[in-house]
């Protein structure tokens, strides 16, 4: 590694590698940068923008801003996670996101992120959009009125799956996720539980039917820990995977 | 629906001539919407086995752009256009003349299938309002009369090649030339020129005009030819040979979508010849062997005009295999049709959708210059910018640095249009003062202008001294006047209906952001605001111009910001005096209930209650 390539995040410095963005660099060195569209083991996407930290004085997303000799980052600052928690409201209003009736919840990213940004009410009109519900496939369930179009699932059934079962389509408000079939229903798919499209969902918007309630409220992922712990539990290894 | 053999044998013919490449998608489905009037979902699933692209991907380009439908549309599909400057020809109250006219409703197709209506943004025809579409093709200067005959070729079944051409044909209506305007460039000058000369100093004369990009961003032409030239770092080894190593690509960027810009429509309606001109010595400067026009959908009047210059240039040897005769210099120019989406002007988005896909903007760095279309350095210029890049390598970069101002190099071509005398396209070196232009336009008892369109700024009368330039007032072209008569919130909640049915959707900020500005707006202008309003709707503006990824987001909120800072009294004037309003309406909510009960008395209203 060159000794040269460091940044400073909220003042400590940080080694970067070559090729790296902001947030490599960042989940490496064990700091986290909440974020939702951005897993380490998919290329970065940067549309969530929840990552958005302070660049030289410039706002920009760290999972897809590469790193360079002598920036100077801000994370964690006041102003920072309040532009975090207004998107996270935004992520909320924009859907039907009922956390007391859903089965994702306390293992659900977005209610993650929600907590640990101290995200607090939705501040926003609610949009109450009406979407569809497909519950066609018999061991999967896609409830797009949590789906936060962060687009894992698309990535994942193209890169790994190599099936191409989700898409995007619409434009604006108006974007929604759409099934790769001529009836458009997940039934007439190839989708298993098995792939990756069906577990990444950060959110409860494609959910594995008969586990929703394994384990109970209070023993789950995020009753374990906060977002941030567990981001840093697991992501700084499956970087590595990826990187060989 | 199923298709017809004959239809399948169509829609095989139209696959095989765009060479079966998915980068051609779009084009085809510009195509089977003509053809269909709408996208079938037969035919979205043969075209994905067609193109070997998957079906999702399919439906996601139709349902992105939106001159392209999943529902039919009627055979006559009439749009009008909702620009602010058409709305305030009357082109709301037109619409509805025109609707019950015809017996359709909007965004409806009549049961019979003949007609449809929908409102859409810019037409680019604002200085020839209220002006819309058929079938694509523009409608320039609509009345009552007009959509009386209009109506009547509806009704008749009159096929639209036979409709009288008076009712298509815009104007140029260019009121000053200036610069660039009053010296054309005779078809093939400046390439033999600096073929003579050596192009490698025609660079350096773009670099001594101090060109800077026309469509309102302004980075330096001559670097970002030169960075194309350049090429990607990672592959830059070794400097030599570099140029010649990898495919590069010119584009034009031709989607003038933002509302109140027309001047590249009469660029490209009367030159041409010059734009293309441009792009020629581009590519010879950059070493790229294939150019792209993306022109916009609303611009289909000019396609075939515009082949035609192409076909020309093609046998003149000005664009093909050895131009001018020159071993090696090989380019020549397609035209890319958009469909619908101003966020296709972002130039990372408009080779998104050069590359047929959604036009969602890239992540960057890296920049197109370096990675652009098919990851190929490109160069994306305006037309504008193309016009002068011409002219300069013809006179000279002296030529054009002894016009307009220190870091404003040139002129600019301006659209205007709204409260004045005489719309049109006039022509300034940089400096001028925005009271000369009102002056010169014929406008009177002006409130504001707004420069740059929707995105650009909102200026009042005490700010008329202000200069056009980078430095001051930089602007895309777009000079939209309104008078004291005019209603601001109402200008700005134009802006914001704009600006929401225009995101991408990518980034949340801005997806979700604009819709909300957009209802804030619609709140306030219904009388619904309170003081708490005004402040949430200040802090929401800032948050999308902070948080979105690129500039449609971040200048989404400008004229709402503009005006906010500017006539906060405006905006009080319409607040009820309570700190709370709430964001519905209560008896509104009871709507549903009534109509279900057939009642609409007294006891079947709920007064708002506010605290």
């Amino acid at each position: 590694m060159n000794i040269r390539n460091t940044i400073t995040i909220d003042g400590t410095p940080v080694p970067f590698q070559d090729g790296d963005t902001i947030m490599d660099a960042a989940t490496r060195a064990g700091i986290y940068i909440p974020h939702l569209c951005h897993n380490p083991e998919f290329k970065p996407h940067g549309s969530c923008k929840l990552c958005t930290v302070n660049v030289n004085g410039r706002n920009c997303s760290a999972c897809t801003f590469p790193a360079a000799d002598g920036q100077q980052v801000l994370n964690s600052t006041e102003e920072l996670n309040a532009t975090r928690r207004t998107i996270t409201q935004m992520l909320f209003v924009e859907g039907n996101h009922f956390c007391p009736s859903c089965e994702k919840s306390g293992n659900c990213q977005l209610q993650g992120v929600a907590y640990f940004l101290n995200m607090l009410d939705p501040h926003f009109p609610l949009f109450y959009p009406e979407r569809e519900t497909d519950s066609s496939h018999p061991d999967i369930l896609l409830d797009r009125d949590r789906c936060i179009l962060c687009e894992l699932c698309v990535r994942a059934s193209r890169e790994i799956d190599g099936k191409n079962v989700f898409g995007l389509s619409g434009r604006g408000i108006h974007t929604h996720l759409v099934v790769n079939a001529d009836s458009g229903l997940l039934k007439d798919t190839d989708l298993t539980p098995a792939d990756k499209a069906a577990q990444v969902c950060p959110v409860g918007a494609i959910i594995v039917k008969r586990h929703g309630f394994e384990s109970p409220i209070g023993a789950r992922q995020f009753d374990q820990q906060n977002v941030s712990e567990w981001s840093l539990s697991w992501e700084p290894a499956a970087m590595g995977d990826e990187h060989g | 629906m199923t298709i017809s053999d004959a239809d399948q044998a169509w829609l095989s013919a139209v696959v095989a001539n765009h060479g079966r490449h998915a980068t051609r998608l779009l084009q085809i489905l510009r195509d089977v919407q003509d053809h269909f009037r709408h996208i079938p979902r037969p035919v979205m699933q043969l075209l994905a086995e067609q193109l070997g692209v998957p079906l999702a991907q399919v439906q996601g380009v139709t349902e992105f752009y939106s001159f392209l439908s999943t529902q039919p549309q009627g055979r006559y599909h009439l749009q009008l256009s909702d620009s602010i400057s058409d709305h305030m020809l009357g082109s709301r109250a037109l619409g509805t003349y025109l609707c019950d006219k015809l017996g359709v409703a909007d965004g409806e197709t009549r049961a019979d299938g003949r007609v449809s209506f929908a409102y859409t943004s810019c037409s680019g025809l604002c200085d020839q309002g209220p002006a819309g579409l058929v079938n694509g093709w523009w409608l320039p200067k609509l009345d009552r009369s007009r959509i009386d005959r209009i109506s009547a070729l509806v009704e008749a079944d009159v096929p639209l090649s036979q409709w009288p051409q008076d009712l298509f044909s815009a104007r140029d209506n260019v009121r000053r030339p200036g610069l660039l305007l009053s010296n054309p460039v005779a078809s093939g000058s400046a390439l033999k020129w600096s073929l003579m000369r050596g192009l490698a100093s025609t660079l350096d004369e773009v670099d001594k005009s101090g060109l800077r990009g026309r469509g309102g961003a302004g980075f330096q032409t001559s670097w970002k030819w030169r960075f194309c030239f350049e090429g990607p770092e990672e592959t830059a080894v070794c400097p030599v040979e570099k140029g010649e190593r990898m495919e590069r690509y010119v584009v034009c960027n031709a989607d003038e979508g933002e509302p109140g810009t027309f001047k590249d429509r009469v660029l490209l309606n009367s030159h041409a010849h010059q734009v293309f001109e441009g792009m020629t010595l581009c590519a010879g400067i950059v070493g790229a062997k294939q150019g792209f026009l993306y022109l916009r959908g609303e611009y289909l009047a000019l396609r075939a005009k515009l082949e035609a210059v192409l076909a020309e240039r093609r046998r003149l040897n000005l664009l093909g295999v050895g131009i001018l005769g020159r071993e090696g210099f090989d380019f020549d120019i397609e035209i890319h049709m958009g469909a619908g989406a101003y966020i296709c002007g972002e130039e990372s988005a408009l080779i998104e959708s050069l590359e047929g896909k959604r036009g969602t903007p890239r992540n960057r760095p890296p920049y197109p210059v370096t990675h652009g279309y098919l990851g190929r350095p490109t160069v994306v210029n305006n037309v504008e910018t193309f016009v002068a890049a011409a002219a300069i390598a013809l006179k000279g970069g002296v030529w054009f640095a002894s016009h307009g101002t220190e870091k404003s190099k040139g002129s600019k071509i301006l659209s205007i249009c709204g409260d004045c005398a005489r719309p049109g396209i006039y022509e300034y070196d940089f400096g001028v003062s925005i009271a000369q232009i009102l002056k010169d336009c014929g406008a009177a008892n002006t409130f504001g202008v707004q420069v740059g369109g929707p995105s650009g700024v909102f200026i009042g009368e005490q700010e008329f001294e202000r200069r056009l330039g980078f430095e001051d007032l930089a602007t895309g072209g777009s000079f939209m006047i309104f008078d004291k008569t005019r209603d601001v919130l109402e200008i700005v909640r134009n802006f914001t209906h704009f600006f929401a049915h225009e995101s991408c959707g990518f980034c949340t900020p801005c997806r979700v952001g604009t819709s909300l500005l957009r209802n804030a707006m619609d709140k306030l202008c219904a009388g619904h605001g309170a003081a708490g309003d005004l402040v949430e709707i200040g802090n929401l503006g800032q948050f999308v111009r902070a948080a979105s990824h690129c500039g449609l987001g971040q200048t989404a909120a400008n004229p709402l910001l503009a005006t906010l800072e500017r006539f906060p009294e405006l905006y009080q004037s319409r607040l009820k005096s309570i700190s709370f309003e709430p964001g519905f309406d209560l008896d509104g909510e009871l709507s549903t209930a009534r109509r279900m009960t057939g009642r609409d008395d007294a006891h079947a209203h709920l007064e708002q209650e506010s605290v």
